[in-house]
């Protein structure tokens, strides 16, 4: 048993940090709000040169890919990530980012997608299986403010069928790796809102010293590095699972169990940031928001912590 | 990464099932909680057991009678024993994990030769006199005093949450040996034979009513300098290396036994009626014990994170006390939702009405200890934020 990154994973995921912290810089992620979120195919075609997408179609296994994907959610890259990844396998085009696939599992009491103005494709995942919808062909309402600025949502009133091109069991995985690769993204947003809630902890000065020398202060930290390295422990689990290396073979249990703490601690990590960013923190200027605002719609894909905690005790 | 055992760990393993299997249906009753003669007398007979199966010493090197296991190896044979309902490691605690190891690297070869393997035969039981009334988190500003008065060092003073004092033949004892320097330089490390005179062993009751600690009370107590480990003013560093051999295996059994009885709630949660449905009917009660268990899952992961960490470096490193933290706030979070489930059942502390009452309340009392005993969650906090994160010292 090791399990700890061995070389060849340590090298990768720092392949992809080095990769994302040249290219997409938070100023790159923030001058995207002006754009109203609409996603820059350059990038994306960059990110799937990187081999983000096609890791798996690569023969790379899902640890590899969720120590990539915790990197993405790092540096807050916005788009269909999971589902451009899941899709590689069977869409070469998915694979090298030369076209943007997106999925969607239709939801209730609304009926969400996100980025549907800049996708090439739309998967709709479907208990039964999953189809292909041609993007242009869906109808709905085009949100003003989405909550998260980089994610634009549509309130859709017609899905088309679309066209079968998998079947239930594979839908069922998509699901299930799709929570995984989710639980890395906001892996990811966990270390990232704490790297800046540090750094501002040390530098913001008030009643004659660094705030991050307060107790209170710090004893919030040390909150979300400890929720931060459960949900890592959670996320690689589940991933050396899938790949047939781990002690458990309820994929699904395991999957559940990473989207369930990344979800809680995602939100607790970016509220946290906030607060410790105090009054600066509620600003527009500041980036604590933004792993807030991408945390909570990660919570909403491929089930909320709260639906995989009611899954979970099923199988109790 | 993987989470898979070697060929040798998985014989390792099986090797210690058969024998676990053949000596564990033959064990005589284990004594009541509060019967700590008896209980020394069955945790030293099962030492001795191990000790001629070849199984004492899991984490000690070969050289000094150890099994010289990789910390993989002591998680399967936590896990094996947990699995068998084998007694735990009880009195020896102190022995075996503690002192044992202090003594590996810092005892003179007289010292080693004398207590080693005494320890590991479970002959000598050890307890731990560290801590003073006036000096917990802040363990470096201990006072009770040892005086040099030529071959002896003269005590005084005053240690407490000493487990096992009454009924231990040896005590790891931090004493103050100077006055005049800075906190950490003027203590030394001693080994102190239990029942000298001047010493005064009182009982200290636990909020649960239990009496494994004690308060040990030193008015003009002779030890011999001979009995010094280390140097003399140089106890700190000897006391600190002992923390170094932890190897992330030092909650493995009780996360086991935890992630256990939180299935156990589970099930007791389906045969619980009130008002005419079962307490599993409750959507949001379902929720919380599905939360808990996910959560328990994923500190094992921790655990065995903090594991390999351990196999690669020889150091647990800052995972350790995040485990600490997460275990005790969920170790809490587990006993509360239990007793709230239990409701006045709740209100024993052994098992009442043919419900597992004992189990969940006892977990529930043990939890407000988690977040205290061997540094508070506060303390933890601290050491996260400034040697993990960095962030600045308060003073």
């Amino acid at each position: 048993m090791d399990f700890e990154l061995n070389d060849d994973e340590r090298s990768l995921q720092e392949g992809i940090r080095s990769f994302l912290t040249g290219r997409c810089t938070i100023d790159v992620v923030r001058s995207n709000e002006e754009t109203g979120g609409a996603l820059d195919r350059a990038l994306w075609q960059e990110l799937g040169a990187v081999g983000v997408f096609s890791l798996r179609a690569d023969g790379f296994g899902m640890t590899e890919s969720v120590l990539a994907f915790e990197e993405l959610g790092r540096s807050l890259v916005a788009g269909p990530l999971v589902a451009s990844h899941l899709a590689a396998t069977r869409m070469p085009a998915a694979a090298n980012g030369s076209r943007i696939v997106g999925l969607i599992e239709p939801s209730e009491p609304v009926n969400i997608a996100e980025h549907l103005a800049s996708l090439d494709d739309l998967v709709v995942v479907r208990p039964e299986g999953l189809f292909v919808v041609n993007p242009a062909e869906v109808v709905g309402v085009h949100a003003e403010r989405p909550l998260d600025a980089l994610t634009p949502i549509t309130a859709v009133s017609h899905l088309p069928q679309g066209e079968l091109i998998a079947d239930a069991a594979t839908a069922h995985i998509w699901h299930r790796d799709g929570m995984v690769l989710t639980a890395a993204l906001q892996l990811g947003l966990c270390l990232a809102s704490i790297d800046l809630a540090k750094q501002y902890a040390m530098q913001r000065e008030q009643f004659g010293r660094p705030i991050g020398s307060f107790q209170a202060v710090k004893h919030l930290l040390a909150d979300m590095l400890t929720k931060a390295e459960v949900t890592r422990a959670a996320v690689y689990a589940a991933a050396v699972n899938i790949d047939g290396r781990g002690d458990s073979t309820d994929l699904m249990q395991t999957a559940r169990m990473a989207k369930m703490l990344a979800g809680d601690s995602a939100l607790f990590c970016g509220k946290a940031g906030i607060q410790v960013h105090g009054g600066m923190g509620f600003t527009w200027e500041v980036d604590a928001q933004r792993y807030w605002k991408r945390a909570c719609v990660l919570d909403t894909h491929f089930g909320n912590s709260d639906e995989h905690a009611a899954a979970f005790s099923a199988a109790l | 990464m993987d989470l898979q055992f070697t060929d040798a760990e998985n014989s390792f393993r099986l090797k210690l099932r058969d024998w676990l299997s053949s000596v564990i249906p033959q064990l005589p009753h284990e004594p009541h909680r509060n019967d700590w003669i008896g209980r020394r007398e069955y945790d030293s007979m099962w030492q001795r057991m191990l000790f001629d199966a070849g199984f004492a010493g899991i984490n000690w090197p070969r050289e000094y009678g150890g099994l010289g296991a990789t910390p993989t190896e002591h998680l399967i044979f936590l896990e094996e024993t947990e699995r068998a309902r084998a007694p735990y490691v009880g009195q020896n605690f102190v022995g075996l994990l503690h002192a044992g190891p202090t003594l590996i690297t810092e005892a003179s070869a007289e010292q080693k030769a004398f207590h080693l393997p005494a320890i590991l035969k479970g002959e000598h039981i050890w307890c731990q006199g560290f801590s003073e009334p006036g000096a917990g988190s802040d363990l470096a500003s201990l006072s009770c005093r040892a005086i040099r008065d030529g071959d002896d060092y003269v005590i005084n003073g005053q240690k407490i949450w000493t487990s096992f004092g009454h009924t231990a033949d040896y005590c790891e004892m931090l004493v103050r040996t100077d006055t005049d320097v800075p906190k950490h330089r003027g203590i030394t490390w001693l080994i102190v034979p239990m029942g000298l005179p001047g010493m005064d062993v009182r009982p200290l009751r636990t909020l649960e009513g239990s009496t494994e600690f004690c308060e040990v009370f030193f008015d003009e107590v002779r030890v011999p300098v001979a009995n010094r480990v280390g140097d003399e003013n140089d106890g700190w560093r000897v006391a600190m290396v002992t923390l170094s051999f932890e190897r992330g295996t030092a909650f493995v059994s009780e996360m086991l036994q935890s992630m256990e009885l939180a299935r156990d709630l589970a099930q007791l949660a389906k045969r619980i009626t009130r008002n005419g449905v079962t307490a599993w009917d409750d959507a949001g009660l379902r929720r919380d014990i599905g939360r808990i268990c996910a959560e328990l899952d994923a500190l094992w992961a921790l655990t065995k994170r903090n594991i390999s960490q351990a196999q690669r470096t020889g150091l647990v490193g800052p995972g350790g006390n995040v485990f600490k933290l997460a275990y005790a706030e969920l170790r809490t979070r587990l006993g509360e939702l239990a007793m709230h489930l239990l409701d006045r059942a709740s209100l024993s502390i052994d098992d009442i009405g043919d419900l597992p009452t004992h189990a969940h309340v006892h977990g529930r009392i043990h939890a407000l200890s988690l977040g205290i005993a061997a540094g508070t969650s506060q303390v933890q906090r601290n050491i996260v934020a400034e040697r993990i994160l960095g962030l600045p010292k308060e003073r």
